[in-house]
């Protein structure tokens, strides 16, 4: 499904600042896999994230979706491929544009966009119909505009708004680490679900070396732009904190450096 | 007075096809394009020249609107493809159609006075129908000295805004609409939604340019000529429209807003028709700019004043039922 082929790339060739996010990338996820990427800050899993959905070009290799290779599509005409999520509650949404503007906007993506109009009597129906198995009480704010909900609720909005229109490949940047632990763990079992639902292809970027073990059957740890650790199935069910710790340091020879990593 | 101010709101509904262009870039967009000061003058300069060549008005007027359309899609493109700054922009094609301009007409003003132009075929149209001295009839009643010598371009006028701003609104809840509304708010989420924002911008300061231009084209053959100079300023117009309108008849959907921002639009004309009227002011013509601008200022600040206030007043209020609940059971116990 997603075929990532010998994918490098360097910010600032050549000067004093030089840092290379990605080295040699290798990779494939098979459909309905849900991978976690941990590492620490730095470690290339954004940078990663960017070469795939198109905000990033690589300066070498290949990206397949579906046994196409898109590494020159521009973003927009990958988007069609891809839902994203964001870590900002933000990012995801339209603030001045109700949620059923906004959910008519995602509805559209993998479409041609038409001169006909965005909200019709049957898509609120149907975005009713989603809207309710979030649990939020949105389904009865359709007309409300997204600038006045909540961070949680945006962020459940655009796990929504990236899922329900069944993608290729699901990715998620960090998506729950801007919001309070109860809002983090609601988005977290909504993504589990819709994952499971839609049996979509997940690629998930997390601090949080708990949420990366509890979700998704295989596990990605990177490390100055090198995947250094890859791990699926039962192995990775059994994994704990302190194997991903060991591993870490058995790899590289000295422990992980982010604090954050760790605790977060 | 009266014909003045019947003037002031004809002129502000023709102006308002302007203002709504300005909306869509200004707010929609949240692209300020200054293109609009060249455009208005290319809508007018070229609908006059090809009208004085005989070319039929309507047909005229809709290539007039047809070459802001260009124009402002030429700023689009040197925005997104160019990757210069909005306001850079909007004002290199500013600069730009001013020497465009005047090459398309030869001469610095085009007259437009003897010639058949749209404007003088709705009159005569409208004359055959006898509305005029029914209206004027019902004028009576006020026992004015002079009535309006017609009535056609007033309701024509307002007939085709108000059909311009409900295809606006229609036009702006289409998918592609939408798309167009989120460029403005959240760039970075259309485009992971799909959605090619340069084609999107290009097309909005088009459209938005078409309106300013076709606004233009009017207000010459209204005007009975086109002038190289008569679009400066013309962007600060279209803002005070905008902010007016918006600060006086609220903004919570798009339908409200672009029937605010033709309210805003006719008045601006009225209360610059009466600033120039009230003799003791001694206001002239070239002060202008400098009214619109302190508008546009008050029309900013004002609303900000009284939420702060409104604010305050309501602070006030629970603290002092706060402080006398307070006395009250100091006093019981």
């Amino acid at each position: 499904m997603l075929n990532i082929k010998d994918v490098s790339l360097t910010f600032n060739e050549d000067t004093p600042d030089e840092k290379k996010a990605l080295q040699g990338i290798d990779l494939e996820l098979n459909k309905g896999e849900f991978v976690t990427v941990i590492g620490s800050n730095g470690a290339g899993k954004s940078t990663l994230m960017n070469v795939v959905s198109g905000s990033l070009h690589p300066d070498v290799g290949d990206v397949f979706i579906n046994d196409q290779n898109v590494v020159h599509l521009p973003e927009y005409k990958r988007s069609k491929m891809i839902g994203r999520v964001f870590q900002d509650p933000m990012a995801g949404t339209a603030p001045t544009m109700t949620i059923e503007e906004n959910l008519a906007m995602a509805y559209a993506r993998n479409k041609k966009r038409r001169l006909v109009p965005g909200v019709t009597k049957k898509r609120k129906d149907y975005f009713r119909e989603y809207l309710e198995s979030l649990n939020l009480g949105l389904e009865d704010r359709l007309n409300a505009k997204v600038g006045l909900l909540s961070g949680g609720e945006r962020q459940a909005l655009s796990l929504l708004m990236a899922t329900f229109t069944e993608p290729h490949i699901l990715l998620l940047d960090e998506h729950t680490a801007a919001l309070d632990p109860s809002r983090a763990e609601l988005i977290t079992e909504i993504t589990a679900d819709v994952v499971g639902k839609f049996e979509l292809t997940t690629m998930m970027v997390t601090h949080n070396m708990q949420q990366a073990l509890d979700l998704g059957d295989r596990l990605f740890m990177m490390d100055k732009g090198e995947i250094i650790f890859d791990v699926k199935g039962e192995e990775k069910q059994n994994l704990t904190i302190k194997n991903l710790l060991d591993e870490f340091q058995r790899i590289r020879g000295k422990q992980i450096e982010s604090d954050r990593a760790v605790l977060g | 007075m009266f014909i003045a101010l019947f003037g002031a709101v004809e002129s502000g509904v023709i102006y308002a096809i302007m203002a709504l262009g300005v909306y869509l870039s200004f707010r929609v967009l949240d692209f300020p394009d200054l293109t609009v000061d060249g455009s208005f003058v290319t809508g007018a300069g070229i609908t006059g020249v090809l009208i004085v060549n005989g070319t039929p008005p309507v047909l005229a007027t809709l290539i007039g609107a047809l070459a802001g359309f260009i124009a402002g899609c030429i700023t689009g493109i040197l925005h997104t493809a160019g990757k210069i700054n909005a306001l850079l922009s909007g004002i290199l094609m500013m600069i730009a159609l001013y020497s465009i301009n005047l090459r398309f007409m030869g001469q610095p003003t085009v007259s437009l006075l003897n010639e058949s132009t749209l404007v003088s075929q709705i009159e005569s149209l409208w004359a055959s129908t006898g509305i005029d001295s029914a209206l004027n009839g019902m004028l009576n009643v006020f026992e004015l000295d002079r009535v309006p010598t017609t009535w056609a371009i007033l309701i024509m006028m307002a007939i085709l805004t108000l059909a311009i701003k409900f295809l606006l609104d229609y036009f702006l809840k289409t998918e592609i609409g939408l798309a167009i509304r989120a460029t403005g708010d959240n760039q970075k989420m259309i485009r992971s939604l799909s959605a090619n924002t340069n084609f999107l911008i290009i097309i909005g300061i088009g459209l938005s340019n078409g309106l300013v231009a076709l606004s233009g084209a009017l207000i010459g053959q209204h005007g009975g000529f086109a002038n190289l100079n008569m679009g400066i300023g013309m962007i600060v117009i279209g803002l005070a429209s905008v902010i007016i309108g918006e600060a006086l008849f609220g903004k919570k959907t798009i339908t409200r807003v672009t029937l605010a921002v033709i309210g805003g639009a006719i008045i601006y004309r009225v209360v610059v028709t009466v600033a120039l009227r009230v003799d003791y002011l001694s206001i002239q013509s070239s002060d202008l700019k400098l009214i619109t601008a302190i508008l546009v200022i008050a029309a900013l600040v004002t609303p900000k004043i009284l939420q702060a206030r409104k604010d305050k007043k309501r602070r006030q209020a629970k603290r002092a039922a706060l402080m006398e609940q307070q006395k009250e059971s100091e006093a019981s116990a």
